[in-house]
């Protein structure tokens, strides 16, 4: 068989941009969609508990190890330079700026985003989108929307869990096991940590939220009618959401800064 | 009730609906015969407005489905069911909950009347007291008479029928035969049913459109396709594996296939 490479690599890129224009109208529709009536809202708090409740504990314990490492790690390096007082806003920045957002995005990745691309693939596989529009329900309003809207909503929530439970972490192990001041961690953090920290915080927990649940679900709606097809796509899902959320938070870092 | 105009369907090269022309009477089971390929789930697919043609028009109820905007559309299909031919119950939903979705949806009724017209439909379809089960937990034929309950929830005045009885033993077979039937005399339903299954079709049926290919072969009662003289449906009904309609369907020659680089 005869390869036309440079005719291969321009299907690929001309493919790959037609997925990609797919998935901006896909989000603009299910987005569009989530303002206009009826709304959908228990449809909406159903998944609101599926994203961020379920999270819940998976974000608890590893925020809480990731801030006694921090703790122990802050800890032995601040008191080469006699320093360790510092501990507190070392750790707290650390959580706020960068680990809360990424980590608690890419825990919720795994338990959640993976979900939703299963289960809208399943749907998909077993005629259940054909049947709601046939019950004359948009499946896009009634499946696709509550689940942007709630990873939207549940990301910056459980970031804030993450940050409080990292905070303390670093707390039990730097003040209580290694013995740092407690007034000192404390309030070296509040003067360090500064309102743009936690605004920026917040906007990449609110656009990781996006990307999980847009990912998520154009991968499911996307996924072949078949079993090996979803389970691709899931996979797919996990890939693509964890890379996008470190180039996303690159560039929001770099914005910021 | 539901008129077919000039309907074409392409898929690439491949004519799926080759300008079919075709009605489907108020109150009588039209069956839609052919087999595999044959175009008879696409033409299902585009009468309920779940695929657009490419040209062509289906009216029911007076409107052109197929021009029609989503929310014209969506006022229609309420008065439309559908069987899907894997059911396609929601598989996160209880089958009381499954039955009482589009009640849920598009009404106001309160939940004690919503659980009594559940009870009812669940009765019809002989599976009364399933109402806490999940759909994994029902048979085959079982899913597809829950799938027939929801359908006929919200009192439809036309359903259609994926190939209701693929894949069912010969008594669940008779089951949903017999409900289609029922549904018909008793509601004054309109039925489509698209199926390959020539017995089940002759019980049901009392017009039976046959596809061959994208085209209509065949149009009429029972007696007149049991006696046509077609050399294609003659081979179809009688299940015979030499005739005009071949057994594989390509447009490349054979050798040339095998001999391509």
């Amino acid at each position: 068989m005869n390869f036309d490479i440079p005719a291969l690599i321009g299907r690929s890129t001309l493919n790959r941009i037609q997925i990609l224009g797919k998935s901006g109208v896909f989000l603009f529709v299910a987005f569009c969609q989530a303002f206009l009536p009826p709304f959908r809202i228990i449809r909406l708090f159903k998944e609101i508990e599926f994203i961020g409740s379920k999270s819940f504990l998976i974000v608890f314990v590893t925020a809480l190890f990731t801030g006694m490492v921090l703790g122990i790690q802050g800890y032995h390096t601040l008191t080469q330079f006699g320093s360790e007082a510092l501990l507190g806003s070392a750790v707290a920045l650390s959580i706020i700026r960068e680990l809360g957002p990424v980590l608690c995005a890419l825990m919720v990745t795994g338990r959640a985003g993976s979900a939703i691309t299963a289960q809208i693939g399943i749907m998909k596989i077993t005629d259940q989108f054909p049947a709601l529009e046939m019950m004359a329900i948009d499946p896009v309003k009634y499946v696709i929307s509550p689940k942007i809207l709630a990873g939207i909503i549940s990301l910056p929530l459980l970031t804030a869990v993450f940050d409080v439970v990292g905070i303390m972490g670093g707390y039990l192990v730097g003040v209580k096991l290694l013995g740092v001041n407690e007034g000192a961690y404390f309030s070296k953090m509040v003067t360090s940590v500064t309102f743009t920290d936690i605004y920026g915080g917040i906007l990449k927990s609110l656009s990781f939220g996006l990307l999980i649940a847009w990912i998520s679900s154009f991968m499911g709606f996307m996924a072949e009618p078949t079993t090996e097809g979803v389970s691709t796509a899931t996979t797919n899902a996990v890939v693509l959401t964890s890379l996008s959320i470190f180039i996303v938070d690159y560039i929001l870092t770099s914005l910021l800064l | 009730m539901i008129r077919v105009e000039n309907l074409v369907k392409k898929y690439g090269n491949i004519v799926a609906l080759n300008n079919l022309n075709c009605r489907f009477e108020e109150e009588k089971i039209t069956v839609i015969l052919g087999g595999s390929g044959s175009g008879k789930s696409t033409l299902l697919r585009q009468m309920t407005g779940l695929e657009r043609p490419d040209r062509g028009s289906v009216y029911f109820d007076g409107m052109d489905l197929i021009s029609a905007n989503k929310k014209n559309l969506y006022q229609k299909r309420k008065k439309m069911g559908m069987l899907f031919q894997g059911s396609a119950l929601f598989n996160y939903l209880n089958i009381f909950e499954n039955i009482a979705f589009p009640l849920r949806e598009h009404t106001k009724i309160a939940e004690n009347v919503i659980k009594t017209i559940v009870t009812m439909k669940l009765e019809m379809v002989g599976l009364r007291g399933t109402e806490n089960l999940m759909p994994a937990q029902l048979s085959g034929g079982m899913t597809k008479r829950v799938g027939l309950a929801r359908a006929i929830v919200m009192d439809p005045k036309i359903i259609f029928y994926d190939e209701p009885t693929s894949g069912l033993d010969p008594i669940s077979t008779g089951v949903i035969d017999k409900l289609i039937k029922d549904l018909n005399t008793k509601l004054n339903i309109t039925s489509v049913v698209v199926s390959h299954d020539i017995e089940s079709c002759f019980r049901i049926a009392d017009k039976i459109i046959i596809l061959f290919y994208g085209d209509i072969i065949a149009e009429g009662t029972v007696d007149e396709i049991k006696n046509s003289e077609d050399l294609r449906v003659k081979q179809f009904i009688n299940g015979e594996p030499e005739g005009p309609i071949p057994f594989t369907r390509t447009d490349k020659d054979y050798l040339d296939e095998l001999l391509m680089e």
